[in-house]
């Protein structure tokens, strides 16, 4: 392989890392906050996608403000689901909380077949992420440079909330002990229902940028990104941020680098998350950056 | 005396039964047929699961992967080679695999052993794991599956599928298996293995701590379960008669999963019933997919309302009512004619 295709695949590698590591950090929140593997996740992803599609082309807002409408319409909905699909359910047993994730997942997914039909539809192409850039002999997107540059400034702004401000001691807090914290004033309610809204604005983001680099939009979108950045989130460590981050950029480097060298693999591209989730699993189940946690008995 | 006549009662039961499946059999259209043996494989499905979910507590989300591997495996043991060679145009199959050919019943019992296997390589490294990490892995090692159907070109035709499988799956066939199935569940729940499987769904450590094998415990139910997977997978397929990679996907788990939820997790009688409402609505909310024509207002068909209908019904029912429609209790006589008698009311609830 020449050098120069690598570095294309690099490119390529480290802006399909970024997405997945926008898209895990939610999962990452949620599960550290609520031990709940939020299945709904991937379709919010896919909402976000289409809020800004029928901003962009139905309202026809310029692009800028349809992603803005689309990104805090997102947030608001991830906020009601969990509200309404696992606010109702904080006491039952964690079975019955992860069937009302899977039941939501559904839900939306098919209400998405219903209302935005399941034929494909292409999003419109911005000139600002549809140029192509020659960088020496590696040409990619615009949009594949924008990516990591916006993952990078969300990593920084998110870590600096949740470590710097009283909303993120209030969410590290709750994470540790739910009941502890209830008795310390803090609103858990409300930091939950922020921890939904932050995650849900990230697959928001994602989900735009997503369908910029990809622009298909099917209301399955969602389902395979969905759990592949579970995975990344497993894999980093859950409930950890820069772990999230992490796994991201590890399985999407890894997703473009064995099909890049190892053709041959290409059928098996879906299958490389989940032979690593097990394998992270059985060797480290806590991840790589995460602490071991005893059970509690 | 009691005990004589609920037995009465449970035999004349049996055979009022069997005597509506016979009439059903002979009266009803093709299509309602069809329907009624849908109910029957979905009620092996959901007493597959249930006694995972319901009985083990064991959350698994891979009955598509151990369906699958039951229904190719059946599929490719009952082909004639002549009905292979015509399959895989593409690429000839393995001669091992062209040339072999069972009976049915055979198998048939071959599609439940392989899916066991799988369950045995596939548990070991995943029974370690526990509620979600559970339910990820299973989920994992069915995407897994299904990714290598897709791609073993001379094993399984890849994602051509399989089509002309010889349409086995007979009202009597399946509705055997179905009772066969609930007799085993009934059988296996009562027994000390039975309950020791609860003791390790409700506290595993106390469980551990009283002797109880968690592992070989957990290990035997999930095999047990994917054996019964792959056998109702192996049904489905001899009844659709084509299969192919992307008929097993998490959607096909879910609706199992819905069954066993709505009818009652932890409930024999709850999944059977839950298996034929959910199965006879499916069929009968198809119309909600097609153009309607109201009064005034009409729509060019909406392919998805119904599965919205369904997901809507999963979350009210998790919402609302968790026990679903049996919660954890079995149908018995006692209750049943409690409930025309009200003055009689034993109260003598079964709890499984």
């Amino acid at each position: 392989m020449e050098l120069s295709t690598f570095f294309q695949q690099l490119t390529n590698a480290l802006s399909l890392g970024s997405l997945y590591a926008l898209i895990a950090i939610g999962y990452t929140m949620v599960y550290g906050i609520l031990r709940l593997i939020n299945f709904a996740h991937g379709d919010v992803f896919m909402l976000g996608a289409y809020f800004a599609f029928y901003a962009a082309t139905s309202l026809a807002m310029p692009w800028w403000v349809a992603f803005i409408v689309a990104i805090g319409l997102t947030a608001m909905f991830g906020m009601g689901l969990e509200r309404v699909a696992y606010r109702p359910l904080r006491d039952s047993p964690k079975i019955s909380v992860m069937i009302s994730a899977i039941g939501a997942s559904f839900l939306i997914e098919n209400v998405g077949i219903v209302v935005f039909g399941g034929r494909p539809k292409s999003f419109p192409s911005i000139p600002l992420f549809d140029t192509v850039v020659h960088l020496g002999p590696v040409s990619v997107l615009s949009v594949s440079l924008f990516i990591p540059v916006i993952t990078a400034a969300i990593l920084v702004a998110l870590l600096w909330i949740v470590n710097g401000t009283k909303t993120g001691l209030a969410m590290r807090a709750v994470s540790t002990d739910l009941d502890a914290a209830r008795l310390m004033a803090i609103d858990v309610n409300r930091t939950i229902s922020m921890t939904f809204g932050i995650g849900s604005l990230l697959a928001g983001l994602g989900g735009i940028m997503w369908t910029m680099k990809y622009p298909q939009l099917n209301p399955l979108m969602g389902v395979m990104p969905g759990l592949k950045c579970f995975i990344a989130a497993v894999i980093g460590g859950i409930g950890n941020i820069p772990g999230a981050v992490l796994g991201g950029f590890l399985l999407g480097v890894l997703e473009i680098m064995i099909v890049a060298f190892l053709p041959e693999l290409t059928g098996y591209r879906d299958a490389f998350a989940f032979v690593l989730l097990i394998v992270v699993l059985l060797v480290k189940p806590s991840g790589l950056l995460g602490k071991h946690q005893a059970v509690k008995v | 005396m009691k005990i004589k006549r609920n037995t009465l009662l449970s035999l004349a039961g049996i055979a009022l039964l069997v005597g509506a499946i016979a009439v059903a059999d002979a009266t009803l259209g093709r299509f309602s047929v069809r329907i009624l043996n849908l109910s029957a494989i979905y009620i092996v499905l959901a007493l597959s699961l249930n006694l995972l979910n319901g009985f083990t507590g064991l959350f698994s989300l891979g009955h598509a992967g151990f369906m699958a591997v039951g229904a190719y495996v059946s599929a490719l043991l009952t082909m004639s080679p002549a009905q292979k060679d015509m399959n895989f145009f593409l690429e000839p199959i393995v001669p091992f695999l062209r040339d072999l050919q069972l009976p049915f019943p055979l198998a048939l019992l071959a599609a439940g052993a392989c899916a066991g296997l799988v369950a045995v390589v596939i548990g070991v490294p995943a029974l370690r794991l526990r509620d979600d990490y559970l339910a990820i892995a299973t989920l994992g090692f069915a995407e897994i599956i299904r990714v290598l159907i897709t791609n073993a070109q001379s094993l399984t035709n890849g994602a051509q599928g399989l089509k002309a499988i010889t349409k086995y799956s007979t009202t009597w066939v399946v509705w055997s298996v179905a009772a066969l199935s609930v007799a085993f569940m009934l059988a296996l729940v009562r027994s000390s293995y039975g309950r020791t499987m609860k003791a390790v769904r409700d506290d595993e450590v106390a469980a551990e701590a009283m002797g109880v094998n968690v592992f070989k415990v957990k290990s035997t139910s999930f095999v047990i379960s994917s054996f019964m997977a792959g056998v109702g997978g192996a049904l489905l397929g001899h009844m659709i008669t084509t299969i192919d990679p992307k008929m097993f996907t998490l959607t096909l788990t879910f609706n199992i999963l819905l069954i066993v939820v709505l009818g009652g997790n932890g409930s024999i009688t709850g999944s059977v019933i839950g298996a034929i409402v959910v199965t006879v609505l499916m069929e009968a909310l198809r119309f909600l997919d097609m153009p309607m024509n109201f009064l005034f207002i009409k729509t060019d068909g909406l392919p998805g309302l119904r599965m919205v209908i369904f997901s809507i019904l999963l979350m009210i029912v998790v919402l609302y009512r968790q026990r679903g429609l049996m919660g954890n209790k079995e149908f018995n006589w006692d209750d049943f004619l409690g409930i025309f008698r009200r003055k009689g009311a034993s109260g003598a609830g079964g709890r499984s």
